[in-house]
């Protein structure tokens, strides 16, 4: 049998090159009638009067009069109303829909409704904090008392926009009680669920289709049931089918973003200027409604050590609460702006008491045995050394480190170690999320992937029927593989975390090996698999303490960079990238994924700049908000090393949110060689070196 | 007003406003529904078409500028022997992941192809920074068309 990392064509290329692919704006429903969201115009304050015009035949508004049971999102925190109430906490908060046949009368009635308000002063700083966690390892106390130095350092990162080209969107319609959604979507099942919900109906009674997604990265996560809600309550009240489709502007100014944060650093060093000791204080910005804030929140004071082992750990986290559009999920999960904060400290530790950087991070490296910084277990082989080893020559680092550290050459390189918990925070998987996978043959040999994982172009529509095949030893034109439709696929768990191919790729090949020891010819059968979390995993969800995830993948990015004397900016000269995701379950897919990932990520350090001010976010469309063009990228090589994992398909781990999260201190630990300035601030603007460069330190 | 223009290969007349975006008349009037809208204001290149052979963002083409012009979009161009070329390229590539910005990609790529069958890489780049990509990181679409032009030698 030939390994499954050969790369094979992907079977929804053909569909996606001809434009012939459904996504949700392309589908088209006889009588369908168009949506529009009426929007606050204030950040904070009352709606005391709204006033809406004569409504022409067959034009209506929604807003939450008309909510049939509860005005809530289900999400983690159920907190964020789906029509705001009498209280406005952010600018673009949706207040109705206006429905109807002819998306210009929408607009003039839209334009034509006027809404009375008492503002109110909005809140923007840390004296709200709704979630507050703390957790600690070792005796932090105690080798704070002792240290013969500590260093603190303050770090600070920006608000990311997921940017997918395809805005959002649901076409959702009726059939007899049921409502229908179709929709770009992540999370079938959370769609779904949160529609129960809002309709107070039986589970029976929602249907959720997956479109053809066009990019996501955790903005199609738990921002589409917002929609979703809005969508299956118009239904109930015009009874015909609604297309809502967001324009550029209207998704970047109100739909979720990357959690700006602020996160202080303090570490405890012993006489042979070893870190002992480390304190975390990490604030993210949630913006209005909680929402998966305080998630979010949580990967991010896990990863408070990124790739290195320190004995004794103390880490409070808060989700501050501000009049700004709320934050979610976003590639990384919160991972990028703490491995950012941690891989600067930890060089700027190094700088601070003259030793040399990289072997003062080699020193601290996480090894196999040790304990996680939750006091878990790292009970996988870690061959983080390797892949430094790779990348370090592949890169030429170390010449080039010497080289670039001269002054007058307005070059540099930088090199980030880190890992990402593949799967859901905690006991999740187990307690939250339990994920059922079904296979079922039909009489003629055809074998269907009944999963809810969704293809936003990660590629699991040939990556899982790769594994299928692979295991039944058929050819993969017998797998078929469906966008997920609620009716027929149980509930996988969500398209997040990195979980995909490891946790329902592993049970989809666990099914796919006990249909091959039943397989009977000619005849229909189903096999169903269901998650068992490994019972050598504890985790105490209270205590923060245990093992946080099942496996973990591990990276190092090397990042090139010259930085202009006079303008400041910063151009990306080359990217050399390392990785152990276990298995590749397609080369080529994973190489994909490794550019798409470390783009964003180098980006998120330098170019990607969204700033909210007084709760008004200044960037609102893609002229504005600078994403990479074809010139911003420079050559990129990408090595994979096989580690693989035993619970995984083949071996494999997560992969999707590994690639982003080394690219932020990659290019900015660069950008510092090359200015010799200490960077504290993400994303490392023109604007930002400016600054730093006439301020005498 | 009627507007005449050729559409695929086809004369077709569209009695509409003027103004209208060309993006709009393409979708709803036509049906062509490989001509996507990224953000409906020429920045992200998902609604490429080709006008004249040059690649245009068809949201900011008014209905009334294509009188007498010839407009081909993915629709029309994927029956040719260059699409071919370019498809297999981008498969061979990794080039295509969520798909949203690929038929306005291969648009871009005919476009530079027709003008310049040898590219070098950076005229690849620029060729291709009209069209925004969120998934891939752009290389890989760099090589597909590398490989296009190299195995599409007599096609351009």
């Amino acid at each position: 049998m030939t390994d499954i990392t050969n790369s094979i064509p992907k079977l929804d290329a053909k569909d996606k090159l001809s434009g012939q692919a459904l996504y949700v704006s392309d589908i088209q429903i006889d009588g369908m009638i168009y949506a529009k969201t009426v929007r606050s115009q204030i950040v904070k304050g009352k709606i005391i009067n709204i006033d809406i015009p004569f409504l022409p035949e067959g034009y209506f508004t929604v807003s939450r009069q008309d909510v049939m049971h509860k005005n809530v999102v289900k999400i983690i925190f159920e907190d964020m109303p789906y029509f705001a109430t009498d209280e406005i906490h952010h600018l673009n908060e949706p207040i109705m829909l206006v429905v109807g046949p002819d998306k210009s009368v929408i607009q003039s009635i839209v334009d034509q409704i006027k809404i009375e308000y008492v503002t109110e002063i909005g809140v923007f700083d840390d004296r709200d904090a709704p979630v507050a966690y703390s957790f600690k390892k070792g005796n932090p106390k105690k080798v704070f008392s002792k240290a013969t130095q500590v260093i603190e350092m303050n770090y600070q990162t920006g608000l990311q926009e997921q940017a997918y080209i395809e805005p959002q969107g649901f076409v959702a319609y009726e059939e007899g009680e049921k409502v229908t959604l179709i929709g770009s979507i992540q999370c079938p099942y959370y769609v779904k669920n949160a529609i129960i919900d809002a309709l107070g109906c039986e589970p029976n009674q929602v249907r959720v289709i997956q479109a053809a997604v066009g990019g996501a990265f955790g903005g199609k996560e738990e921002y589409p049931s917002l929609i979703a809600c809005q969508l299956a309550v118009a239904l109930k009240k015009v009874h015909k089918p609604i297309k809502l489709i967001f324009e550029r502007e209207e998704d970047i100014l109100s739909t979720t973003k990357r959690h700006p944060s602020t996160i202080h650093l303090k570490a405890a060093l012993n006489e042979l200027n070893d870190v002992v000791g480390l304190s975390a204080d990490i604030r993210i910005d949630g913006g209005a409604y909680i929402g998966l804030s305080s998630v979010v929140l949580s990967r991010a004071m896990i990863a408070v050590s990124g790739a290195y082992t320190i004995e004794n750990i103390q880490v409070e986290g808060k989700v501050l609460r501000t009049n700004t559009v709320p934050n979610g999920a976003f590639r990384g999960f919160g991972a990028p702006q703490m491995i950012f904060a941690i891989e600067m400290f930890m060089h700027h530790i190094a700088k601070e008491t003259n030793q040399d950087a990289f072997a003062f991070r080699m020193r601290h490296l996480a090894r196999q045995g040790d304990k996680t910084s939750t006091s878990g277990v790292f009970r996988d082989p870690i061959i983080l050394e390797d892949l430094i080893r790779v990348a370090t020559e592949k890169s030429k680092y170390h010449s080039k480190a010497l080289a670039y550290s001269q002054t007058g050459i307005h070059k540099g390189i930088g090199m980030s170690f880190f890992l990402h918990g593949c799967g859901f925070t905690g006991s999740g998987e187990s307690t939250h999320i339990n994920a059922k996978v079904k296979l079922f043959k039909t009489e003629a040999g055809l074998v269907k992937i009944l999963v809810a994982a969704v293809d936003m172009g990660q590629g699991i529509r040939t990556t899982l029927p790769k594994i299928v095949s692979s295991i039944l030893e058929i050819p993969i034109e017998r797998c078929i593989f469906d966008y997920p439709d609620t009716d027929f696929v149980p509930d996988s768990g969500p398209t997040v975390a990195s979980r995909t191919i490891m946790i329902v790729g592993g049970l989809v090949a666990r099914a796919a090996k006990e249909l091959k020891e039943t397989w009977i010819e000619n005849k229909e059968q189903s096999v169903i698999k269901q998650y068992v979390q490994p019972d050598y995993i504890k985790w105490n969800e209270k205590k923060f303490k245990g093992d946080a995830y099942p496996a973990y993948s591990w990276g190092v990015n090397v990042v090139e960079v010259a930085v202009d004397p006079l303008t400041y900016q910063t151009k990306i000269l080359n990217v050399v990238s390392v990785y152990d995701v276990g298995k590749e379950i397609d080369e080529r897919i994973i190489l994909g994924q490794a550019d798409g990932g470390i783009v964003q990520g180098i980006a998120y350090g330098y170019l990607e700049n969204m700033v909210a001010v007084d709760g008004k976010i200044k960037q609102k469309n893609l002229t504005d908000y600078i994403i990479p063009t074809a010139l911003d990228v420079s050559k990129m090589s990408t090595y994979i090393i096989d580690n693989p994992y035993p619970l995984g398909p083949y071996g494999a781990k997560g992969a999707g949110e590994l690639t982003l999260i080394g690219g932020a201190p990659a290019v900015a630990l660069a950008i510092e060689m090359a200015v010799n300035k200490k960077i504290t601030k993400i994303p490392v603007t023109p604007e930002y070196l400016m600054e730093l460069m006439h301020h005498d330190d | 007003m009627m507007i005449k223009f050729t559409l695929n290969g086809q004369l077709v007349e569209v009695s509409s406003d003027p103004s209208r975006r060309l993006l709009d008349v393409l979708r709803q009037d036509f049906s062509l529904i490989g001509v996507k809208e990224g953000c409906g204001e020429g920045e992200c290149g998902a609604c490429s078409i080709l006008f004249n052979h040059h690649v245009v963002n068809s949201c900011l083409l008014p209905l009334g500028n294509v009188m007498n012009q010839d407009i081909i979009t993915i629709e029309g161009f994927k029956t040719t022997a260059r699409y071919q070329a370019i498809e297999q390229a981008y498969i061979d590539a990794g080039a295509v992941q969520c798909g949203f910005c690929t038929p306005g990609m291969v648009m871009a790529t005919e476009s530079l192809l027709h003008l310049n069958p040898t590219p070098t890489d950076a005229e690849i780049r620029i060729a291709l920074s009209g069209n925004l990509c969120r998934c891939t990181g752009y290389n890989m679409i760099v090589e597909a068309v590398k490989l296009a032009s190299e195995r599409g030698k007599g096609l351009w």
